[in-house]
């Protein structure tokens, strides 16, 4: 065993040993997650169609419903959801973990996100539109049955059209029926084009353009020149027609048009330059929130929203 | 009949949405083109899935390198699934509490909320999380500032991410009312303003153009990339 191997099984066995001290041997503990529970129909006559729903709750209301009366059963502990806050510890570390070299705990994580990713979106379609807009138009009655009640009860059957490209699509699983895929799959480009086409010319071609046409000469409620508002205002429009000029390869980048375009470009450089800033800055923010969940959620080191005062 | 079908199809499809755009009359139509295209991009997330399942039961059954991870995907994946769809654990609607599966598959504290809220949420937003280091230890092996632009983009990063900092405002603080024009979190709105706003604007009407001539081709039967080399 090397010394890397051995220092990293140090720091783990005392990561361990820190962590079943504080979970088990302190009063307060750490990583545990409250409930409350709410009635759902308490006024229906029939028990089957009343249960309870279980909210999420502060650690401070709870030890203050425990304080004030000890029987209580509203708040509980959530053994399930304590569970999961250990669960999703882990697994940010397990992630993290790759910062050090690639591992089997990052494999492990990185496996477990690829199924459950690919399943949870399989599941939100199912649910938000395979079923009411697709079975739902086409067997109203049956899906009214049992998952979507109170649904309009007359079929459509001219969604027969899209379960016969479903299949057809699904084709391509198949080894050696990948071609009858092609008319769902030209479908799918049809549409897009379609929706892209005027959605874009719309929403940026005109609207940019639109909103670039402002006023050089600004001037406020009493008509009287603003230096600060004209001068922003033309540096827009010199900063979007520069820019233009410089995507525009039909001339070559010569002479007036070639200045121009350089000019064109330094408007370009600023603007990678602030969705570079931006990108960096909400990549550390989620980084921020995932070591405030460890040290604040799981861990109870922190409370920045005095979520555990008085406990 | 093997490529005129599909770019019927898809000329179809385009125009149906374009001209239920310009014809009121016909809007009809393009929303049920929009439902119908909603449809097969929810079974295309089934066939993601099948895919899925297909590579990765190959992996295992062949004892490929790593097919202990794939049997760790195909785990998540089925347990997911299943969870997901027979929306185990979640309660019924309470308009409709006779109706089993009324209920939101999402329910909070159900299981499928449990593997979104403490599996899918976590893993997911950690591995963006973890872009951060990345990406500023690219730019800090790539950037360089050699010319007037790369001093420009650097520039600007610099005072963008300074300028959202409490470090950034301390810094310059100290500056006049004024200057205050000059002061880095100011500084900063007027970038994002001003001269992001000149060069989005610029980009935005540029990608406009390019979807648009694109979807003109492809809805005109020019462009047939799509159809693949028909040696399949």
């Amino acid at each position: 065993m090397d010394r890397r191997t051995l220092t990293w099984i140090i720091v783990g066995l005392m990561g361990g040993l820190f962590l079943v001290g504080r979970a088990l041997l302190t009063d307060r503990g750490m990583g545990k997650v409250y409930v409350r529970a709410v009635e759902i129909n308490s006024d229906d006559p029939d028990p089957d169609h009343r249960w309870t729903r279980h909210e999420n709750a502060l650690p401070r209301d709870y030890a203050a419903a425990v304080a004030a009366n000890p029987e209580q059963t509203e708040y509980r502990f959530s053994l399930a959801r304590t569970v999961g806050t250990w669960v999703a510890a882990f697994f940010t570390l397990f992630i993290l973990s790759f910062l050090y070299k690639d591992n089997s705990l990052y494999k492990i994580a990185e496996s477990v996100v690829v199924g459950v990713s690919a399943a949870y979106w399989m599941v939100v379609g199912f649910w938000t539109t395979i079923i009411p807009n697709l079975l739902g138009k086409l067997f109203p009655v049956w899906i009214n049955s049992w998952a979507m009640p109170g649904l309009r009860a007359d079929a459509e059957w001219v969604y027969i059209f899209p379960l016969i490209l479903g299949v057809m699509l699904l084709m391509r699983l198949s080894p050696k029926g990948g071609w009858i895929s092609r008319w769902p799959l030209a479908f799918i480009i049809g549409t897009t084009a379609g929706i892209r086409l005027i959605g874009y010319l719309h929403a940026d071609f005109l609207s940019q353009i639109r909103n670039t046409i402002v006023t050089l000469w600004a001037t406020d409620m009493a008509g009287s020149f603003q230096l600060w508002d004209s001068l922003k205002s033309l540096i827009l429009v010199i900063g979007v027609l520069s820019a233009l000029v410089y995507f525009f390869f039909s001339i070559e980048h010569k002479g007036i048009v070639g200045k121009t375009a350089k000019l064109g470009i330094w408007f370009l450089m600023v603007t990678f330059g602030a969705a570079f800033g931006y990108t960096v800055m909400g990549r550390i923010a989620l980084l921020a929130i995932r070591l405030e969940f460890l040290l604040d959620d799981w861990l109870w080191l922190i409370d920045p929203a005095l979520r555990r005062i008085g406990m | 009949m093997k490529r005129a079908v599909p770019l019927t199809i898809t000329a179809l499809g385009g125009f149906v949405l374009i001209v239920a755009y310009f014809i009121p009359a016909a809007q009809g139509w393009g929303e049920i083109a929009a439902i119908w295209f909603d449809i097969l991009a929810a079974v295309a997330f089934v066939l993601g899935g099948g895919n899925l399942l297909k590579i990765h039961l190959k992996k295992v059954s062949d004892r490929k390198g790593g097919w202990g991870y794939s049997g760790i995907t195909l785990a998540a994946f089925l347990i997911t699934l299943v969870v997901g769809l027979a929306k185990v654990g979640v309660n019924p609607n309470p308009h409709f509490p006779e109706v089993a599966l009324s209920g939101g598959y999402r329910e909070i504290g159900s299981p499928f909320w449990w593997l979104y809220e403490y599996a899918f949420k976590p893993l997911t937003a950690t591995m963006f999380a973890m872009l951060a280091f990345y990406i500023a230890s690219a730019a800090f092996r790539a950037f360089r500032a050699k010319n007037v632009e790369a001093i420009l983009l650097l520039g600007t990063a610099f005072i963008i991410l300074l300028g959202r900092t409490f470090a950034g405002v301390y810094l310059t603080a100290w500056l006049p009312d004024s200057l205050s024009g000059l002061k880095i979190e100011n500084l900063t709105i007027h970038i994002m303003s001003v001269l992001n706003t000149a060069g989005n604007r610029a980009i935005m009407i540029g990608i406009a153009l390019g979807i648009a001539s694109t979807s003109l081709r492809v809805l005109l039967g020019i462009d047939r990339s799509y159809l693949g080399t028909g040696k399949q």
